[in-house]
């Protein structure tokens, strides 16, 4: 893996229009059965205009951020070596349907283990008005030779 | 609602198991746009080394926190959620696999009234999960 890709910053992703029909197939798909997930009704009883995405949503959002990483000329990446270390999801808001969110990446590390690399991949996600709704921070190992 | 007085570290907040298929990974494939075909393919499962199809770790991240979202009761309390891929979650094509969770409140913060629910996310005795951890606000 390139070392220098650490501290780079992607140009922002096209706007994504959160769906509230995506929401509900990601909210079953997650098994979540709260209400706030799936019904707009007890979504705006519960003080929210829509219905609300299960916290792990943004990763929908984020992955057009990581295409952009594994898709950059000089990363030198193997896609077919990238294992997910680890994630998270941290939040100034939930994600709403209805909500045009844009991502930023940024490379926040790049170490090397022995055959392995890591690389800390923070994507940060606002609304329309720019405000941040959440980051989403994977750690991406990429496997050496064996 | 959870009142944040009523908890102390070490409390059991939820328990559930979830009974995964290959459906369950066909329907979050879809969901969330992750076509890996490690998710679905025996047959490419097995040529890169892996012992069979396995659950996109993300499928696994966005269950386990859904015992925590139901006792909460609202998802919009959960302010921060993290975890580690520690072992993959085979799916057997006609026995699936059992995931357990149980969510146990690690520590509160009284000045922001959160907690931080720590998650057990095993398949039999073998964890999958590690520092699988949700930060909630509450009452």
């Amino acid at each position: 893996m390139n070392p220098e890709l650490q501290g780079r910053t992607f140009p922002p992703t096209e706007p994504y229009l959160v769906g509230r029909e995506k929401v509900r197939e990601f909210a079953r798909a997650v098994f979540a059965t709260n209400p706030i997930n799936l019904d707009p009704e007890a979504a705006r009883a519960a003080g929210y205009a829509d219905v609300v995405a299960p916290p792990t949503f943004a990763v929908v959002v984020q992955e057009r951020t990581l295409a952009q990483l594994l898709a950059e000329p000089d990363s030198g990446i193997d896609f077919s070596r990238v294992v997910h270390g680890d994630q998270r999801f941290t939040s100034t808001r939930p994600i709403v349907a209805g909500d045009l969110l844009t991502a930023t990446l940024t490379v926040s590390s790049v170490k090397t283990l022995g055959a392995h690399s890591m690389v800390t991949a923070e994507s940060s996600i606002v609304d329309a008005s720019g405000a941040h709704v959440v980051t989403a921070i994977s750690t991406l190992v990429v496997r050496g030779e064996d | 609602m959870p009142a944040f007085d009523d908890l102390a570290a070490g409390d059991i907040v939820a328990e559930q198991s979830f009974a995964l298929t290959r459906d369950s990974l066909v329907r979050y494939a879809g969901a969330s746009g992750d076509f890996n075909p490690i998710h679905y393919r025996d047959d490419i499962a097995h040529q890169v080394g892996l012992p069979g199809v396995l659950a996109h770790g993300m499928l696994t991240m966005g269950f386990a926190v859904q015992p925590v979202v139901d006792w909460a009761g609202d998802p919009g309390r959960i302010v921060d959620y993290q975890a580690r891929f520690t072992r993959p979650v085979v799916v057997d094509p006609k026995l699936g696999a059992v995931v357990q969770v149980i969510a146990k409140v690690g520590q509160l913060d009284a000045e922001s009234r959160a907690a931080r629910i720590d998650l057990t996310v095993k398949v039999g005795d073998e964890t999958v999960l590690g520092k699988a951890q949700a930060r909630v606000l509450l009452d």
